[in-house]
């Protein structure tokens, strides 16, 4: 069994002690109910649920999986009852809009509970996950018509949701996408065409599933601009709302796959099914973008969850694992051997762990403010701002953090030794289920692309300096306290280089794209290591100034775990940026025919 | 009916506690704090009386530090319509407790108080008994199973060996062994709910009750740590080492 308890000190210590949550968020408006007092009770309480129920399904999801039996796809044991206990709580509508009876909670507790969830259970977190995602684009998009007939089932969860997207023969590029939809009058579109990889597309636990749906009109233009989004249910809703007749929807196959085994993924096939029309025509992949984006943020947040849980895991088995003695000499002479925590080998692989988790977490959590303050801020000018930050950060999450998922769920694996790689102990379960997230909503390298194609030139570069000029104030303030020089003055060293790489990029791509595209894996990762450091010299400071109360211990943990990051992990951000100067030329010297 | 549940503060049961440098108590600074769980089950019971129509209104009580008002706030989350809050300076004794509670009894004048059988931190298992003595009602403890009949609650009691069925004439208190009920989670509408319900405070001089302790504690320590065991080469020297050495035979 993996070892995990939610790590609320860790995200009080975020929200309150650096990031003022409460001067940022609890006074926007709508988010006047949303007190500390509020927030600690729902974390609270949010925690035990993860703990308690779905934590215990977790192993035996991954060994029963889902099931496909004539259509019909069952979930694995317990998954039923846990999904409609959730609901039941209101999990599911945790930040979704009250007036269709969600709970209207800021986002940035939604952030919150989705590390949760997925440290305790991804794969059942996977069902609520495209729901939301679905309501989220509903709810920006959809007519008040479309509103009141799906978002008040789905927004409690007894209607589930899906995005279908990918189809057999495209997946990053929707352009391609052949599933058709046919008018029939009376705003009714009939939808054929298969789907595949279709996560959520059925399932035993809600009473009907909303399918958003990308498909082409017979007037579509050619390409990424012909696309339009659908609603597709799968039983029709009959005039007093209730789920009536089967629509032409259904369920090929799922896949049997290397982790979420306990989330279904499908084929679909739609058949002349009724769909409805999401807005305007050929407007649907600015649309599903909407859905996408928040999705990415999601996923991202999945690498760290099942990252939390790897370590807590590898940090209990590290303390009571007797292997080998101290380089300095025994450290528990009575015993046969030292717990395996005294090697530095091992503590660099915890702390590797421990500083990349911590460190996202934080700089989720400041996103996560920025969508609260996007979204609800009364001043435009801040809106946007927040919003440009978000987007900015968006496939930095995405790519960095499932990246660091997979690196930390696997060096969690290390830790336990061959214990790790056999079943047992769930290490491996995290490792499998932790490989996806870098391939689904725009797999890593796409996230690059879109840092560096989109993202660096958008505005004249205004988003870039949503991120610079902070990072530069703060860096400027850091300098005049000496007792900060350890940190501040390696952050400043990577912000300059990361000035240096857009800079090059900027004037390469101009001249050849394909330089923009060598570098965008790279630049995505040095600018993660940034970020991070910028988060964690800001966390060095905030413990700094505690190291006297009577939380003295965690802060001089954080400070520990700081100073492992900023002397042993963000070295390797020179190593990014010695590969982006290196250009193109190294990777497309060789021929394709000697691949 | 009124229902009165006292409910109390304590470490979190799956935190491992530690005893102060000192040896005065145990560590509470920083610790994780949550509402004990048998009292979670008496919450849960009374609000299932309501649920049922069988209760008119259930108030918490609890006695302790400000913090108390965060456990409040949880059984007010799980369906109870009100708080109060007894701030004491110290931690009360079970007999002060008692004699809040009985104040706070004949204030509110609830036919029905449940309480747990006993709290996680100190296991004293008195404040029940101590409450239906002081107040001169029937007590059933340990209780499994609580029903309203006419005037009066056919309970249930574990008692060892079995089960022992009873009948005590209302008012009456009751204290919750664990198989009474599984308590249910909060919902996140109830939680923000319980934010708007009231909760009362006041202090040990306003229910004109003496809490000052009458116990004093000489000293908390850790229990033992086991020794390592040893290998005994024959019968004869196992019987010598435990007539000789343990001293058990
Ligand atoms: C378990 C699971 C669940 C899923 N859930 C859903 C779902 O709910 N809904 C849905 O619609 N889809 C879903 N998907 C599909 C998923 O989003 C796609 O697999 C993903 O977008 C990648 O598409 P692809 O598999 O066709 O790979 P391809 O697009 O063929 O990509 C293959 C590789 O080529 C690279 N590549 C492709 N194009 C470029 C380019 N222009 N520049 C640089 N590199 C490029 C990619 O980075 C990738 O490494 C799911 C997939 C899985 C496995
Ligand atoms: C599929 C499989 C097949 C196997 N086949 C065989 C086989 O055929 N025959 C056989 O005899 N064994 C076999 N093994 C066992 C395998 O060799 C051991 O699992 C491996 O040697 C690690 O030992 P451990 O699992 O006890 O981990 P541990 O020794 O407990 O190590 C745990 C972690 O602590 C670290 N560590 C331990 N000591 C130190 C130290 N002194 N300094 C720094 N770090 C330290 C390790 O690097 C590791 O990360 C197999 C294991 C598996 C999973």
């Amino acid at each position: 069994m993996v070892s995990y308890t939610a790590p609320l000190d860790d995200i009080r210590f975020l929200l309150y002690d650096l990031l003022d949550y409460e001067g940022q968020v609890a006074g926007l408006p709508g988010c006047e109910e949303a007190s500390r007092e509020l927030v600690d009770a729902v974390l609270e309480e949010g925690a035990k649920f993860c703990e308690n129920e779905l934590l215990p399904l977790n192993r035996s999801g991954d060994e029963e999986g889902c099931a496909f039996e004539n259509g019909v796809v069952r979930t694995p044991k317990g998954f039923k009852e846990l999904y409609e206990a959730f609901c039941e709580a209101g999990w599911n509508g945790l930040s979704l809009n009250p007036d269709y009876g969600g709970q209207g909670l800021p986002k940035t507790l939604q952030f919150v509970m989705t590390e949760l969830i997925c440290s305790s259970n991804i794969s059942f977190g996977m069902y609520p996950g495209l729901t939301h995602g679905a309501c989220n684009a509903l709810e920006l998009h959809g007519s008040d018509d479309q509103k009141q007939t799906f978002l008040p089932n789905m927004i409690h969860g007894r209607w589930s949701g899906t995005m279908c997207l990918t189809e057999p023969h495209c997946g990053t590029d929707l352009g391609l996408i052949r599933t058709k939809a046919e008018p029939v009058g009376e705003g009714k579109y009939k939808i054929t065409g298969t789907k595949i990889f279709i996560s959520a597309g059925e399932h035993d636990m809600s009473e009907n599933i909303v399918h958003l749906v990308l498909a082409k009109l017979p007037d579509a233009p050619e390409g990424s601009k012909g696309i339009s989004l659908f609603i597709v249910p799968k039983f029709l809703v009959k005039e007093d709302g209730s789920p009536g007749a089967r629509n032409g929807v259904a369920c090929g196959s799922i896949e049997h796959k290397m982790g979420i085994k306990a989330s279904s993924t499908c084929v679909m096939n739609f058949d002349e099914a009724e769909g409805y029309l999401v807005g305007e025509p050929h407007s649907g992949m600015a649309k599903m973008f909407t859905m996408m984006n928040v999705a990415r943020l999601d996923v991202g947040i999945q690498g760290l969850g099942l990252a939390e849980t790897a370590y807590q895991s590898a940090a209990a088995y590290a303390k009571e694992r007797l292997q080998g003695r101290s380089l300095a000499g025994p450290q528990q002479p009575d015993r046969p051997a030292d717990p395996i925590i005294v090697h530095p080998d091992v503590r660099k692989n915890l702390l590797t762990m421990r500083a990349l988790n911590e460190g996202a977490r934080a700089l989720a959590l400041w996103v996560a403010i920025a969508v609260d303050v996007a979204e609800k801020h009364p001043d435009d000018a801040r809106r946007q701002e927040a919003d440009d930050l978000v987007a900015l950060m968006t496939p930095i999450i995405k790519s960095f953090f499932t990246d660091a998922g997979f690196e930390v769920t696997n060096i969690g694996m290390q830790v336990f030794g061959g214990h790790g790689y056999i079943r047992e102990h769930g290490m491996e379960q995290l490792v499998r289920d932790a490989r996806i997230a870098q391939i689904y909503e725009g797999a890593n390298g796409i996230q690059a692309l879109d840092l560096v194609g989109r993202k660096l030139g958008q505005n004249m570069g205004r988003l870039l300096r949503r991120f610079f000029h902070p990072v530069q104030d703060y860096i400027e303030e850091g300098m005049t306290k000496p007792e900060l020089a350890e940190f501040v003055a390696p952050l400043a060293k990577s912000l300059s280089r990361l000035q240096q790489a857009t800079l090059w990029i900027g004037q390469q791509g101009l001249k050849d794209p394909e330089e923009a595209g060598a570098a965008a894996t790279d630049y995505l990762n040095l600018f993660a290591y940034t970020a991070l450091a910028y988060l964690w010299c800001r966390m060095a400071e905030a413990s700094l100034a505690n190291l006297e109360g009577d939380r003295a211990e965690f802060h001089e943990a954080k400070l520990a775990t700081a100073r492992f990051f900023f002397q042993r992990l963000l070295p390797k951000s020179s190593g990014h940026f010695s590969a982006i100067m290196a250009g193109k030329a190294p990777l497309m010297e060789m021929k394709e025919a000697a691949f | 009916m009124k229902v009165l549940v006292p409910i109390k503060r304590v470490i979190d049961a799956n935190v491992k506690v530690r005893v102060k440098a000192d040896n005065t108590g145990v560590e509470t600074a920083n610790v994780k704090m949550a509402m004990n769980p048998f009292c979670e089950i008496a919450v849960e019971e009374a609000v299932r009386l309501k649920e049922a129509g069988t209760a008119s209104e259930v108030i918490v009580v609890s006695a302790g530090a400000a913090q108390a008002q965060e456990t409040l706030r949880t059984g007010l989350a799980m369906g109870a319509d009100r708080g109060i809050l007894i701030q004491c300076d110290s931690d009360p004794e079970p007999l002060a407790v008692a004699k809040l509670l009985k104040a706070v009894v004949e204030k509110e004048g609830p036919e029905l108080v449940i309480l747990g059988k006993q709290a996680v931190d100190n296991d004293n298992n008195q404040t029940g008994q101590m409450l239906a003595a002081l107040l001169g009602w029937p007590q059933g403890t340990f209780i499994s199973k609580v029903e309203k009949t006419d005037g009066s609650f056919a309970i249930t009691r574990e008692v060892d060996g079995g089960l022992e069925k009873l009948e005590i004439k209302a008012p009456a208190v009751v204290t919750t062994d664990l198989r009474l009920n599984e308590p249910r989670y909060a919902s996140l509408p109830n939680i923000m709910k319980a934010k708007k319900k009231p909760i009362d405070t006041m202090t040990p001089a306003d229910l004109g009750v003496d809490v000052s302790p009458r116990l004093t504690v000489v000293s908390v320590t850790e229990p033992p740590a086991r020794k390592a065991g040893v290998k005994v080469a024959s019968v004869a020297e196992l019987v010598d080492k435990l007539r000789n050495e343990a001293k058990v035979i």
